[in-house]
């Protein structure tokens, strides 16, 4: 490899190119950029990631992301405790909050069932849903996991350990999404919309 | 090196930011994998979910690389069992059964065969699940990869009826007169795998997943001391929840 100015900035671009949607020779763009003017633009983003770095945590209710625990959603006094949206990830939590109509609480499971990826029951994280419908006030617990044969056994598996609980377990609905004209979808999600097709 | 032909998604797990490494069942190739670029992205993932029948182009610089894969959607089996817990428990353990046992690169023809015509059944009878012809499979697989049970005659008198369990140790069949005593440390032989067309039901279903999970843990994956997938796992879970409600 061609020496870029010595071992910082090679290690800078190094850490850079690790991260998604970069490849060495972006994360040497974004690098050069940000040493251009590294009074703006470097130290800030420096001191930002550094204060993340502190104070990000996990939320010890929901599994969330966030600087507080409890995070700012499960501290929202808004927010509807008796409606549980349970994800798959962090992101899936923050693409329902930007679409901003679930007003309830979330539950975030940190990955599927899968055998691949090496996720059993036990790794799934479950037990501060339970304890919370063991606490009272859960009145719906809604399964919003993706629509693939992971998704769909999780959200299996979780519905039969809530069924004796009493709490109504319900699920997102699967296909045709808005705007989508159906001659550019691709078949599962067309098969899925005529699966799941309802009474007009 | 290349090849198209038809194939069935046994597995799928990301690699990268947007590609996947797919595990894939054909007729001439048996298993094998690649490197689906871009597959799992939002326009990919659908394609590459376990239990799709896809058309599939395998190409590689040399045989033995991983090679790259691309596809065409034949038949999407998965997506039409999602809300079929049974069904869906059924299509993950065959597809995960395929996957930890068969070697790849070599072909079975006649198991890929009735793999996608299991899958096939699977997807169109989620109201009545073929159970019976799930463990016929897995018996077939047995047979196909070298530990077939002889399931024909007792072990002991030679005789073909009344044939109800079957030794652990030699995988021969054992009559009712012949078990005696040592009956409580045989397997039992559920009576649709001595005649495809009598009735069955859960706890036929049970003995029958009971006797092919002894011979794929003994034979063809303790040999690599690896268990039972998962999968196959929570299916012997859900049966004997069923027989329990």
């Amino acid at each position: 490899m061609v020496a870029l100015g010595g071992s910082d900035i090679e290690r800078l671009i190094a850490m850079l190119s690790r991260l998604p949607g970069l490849g060495p020779r972006s994360a040497r763009r974004a690098a050069l950029y940000l040493l251009r003017e590294p009074q703006t633009r470097l130290a800030p983003l420096s001191r930002a990631m550094d204060s993340a770095a502190r104070s990000v945590r996990t939320c010890s209710t929901c599994g969330t992301l966030d600087t507080t625990d409890p995070c700012t959603i499960c501290a929202d006094p808004e927010r509807d405790r008796g409606l549980v949206c349970v994800v798959e990830t962090v992101g899936d939590l923050w693409a329902l909050e930007r679409a901003g109509i679930h007003r309830g609480v979330y539950q975030v499971l940190g990955g599927t069932l899968s055998a691949l990826a090496g996720m059993g029951p036990d790794d799934l994280n479950t037990a501060p849903l339970f304890a919370r419908i063991k606490a009272g006030g859960v009145r719906e617990v809604i399964l919003a996991l993706a629509a693939t044969v992971e998704g769909a056994t999780t959200a299996h598996w979780l519905q039969e350990r809530l069924a004796p609980t009493g709490v109504a377990v319900s699920r997102v609905g699967h296909g045709v999404p808005m705007g989508g004209a159906l001659d550019v979808l691709d078949d599962g999600t067309l098969a899925a919309a005529l699966t799941a097709r309802r009474p007009a | 090196m290349e090849w198209e032909a038809a194939a069935l998604v046994l597995s799928a797990r990301p690699f990268g930011e947007g590609s996947a490494i797919v595990h894939l069942f054909t007729e001439e190739h048996g298993r094998c994998a690649g490197l689906a670029r871009g597959g799992a992205s939002r326009r990919q993932a659908s394609l590459w979910q376990p239990g799709n029948l896809a058309l599939v182009h395998w190409r590689a610089r040399l045989a033995d690389q991983l090679g790259q894969v691309t596809g065409e959607l034949v038949h999407p089996a998965a997506v039409t069992i999602l809300d079929a817990p049974l069904s869906l428990a059924m299509l993950s353990s065959v597809l995960a059964v395929a996957d930890a046992t068969l070697p790849e690169r070599e072909a079975y023809p006649a198991l890929f065969l009735d793999t996608v015509r299991l899958v096939a059944l699977i997807a169109a009878r989620a109201d009545d699940p073929p159970m019976a012809l799930l463990v016929a499979w897995e018996l077939a697989l047995l047979g196909e990869i070298g530990f077939g049970l002889d399931l024909g005659a007792c072990a002991v008198t030679g005789s073909t009826s009344d044939l109800r369990f079957v030794s652990p140790k030699t995988g021969r069949a054992v009559s009712e007169d012949a078990a005696g005593v040592w009956r409580d440390r045989l397997l039992r032989l559920p009576a649709f795998l001595r005649d495809p067309d009598a009735p069955s039901g859960p706890e036929d279903w049970r003995d029958g997943l009971d006797l092919t999970a002894h011979f794929l843990s003994r034979e063809a994956l303790g040999q690599r001391h690896v268990g039972l997938p998962a999968a196959r796992l929570r299916l012997r879970e859900r049966i004997g929840a069923m027989i329990s409600a």
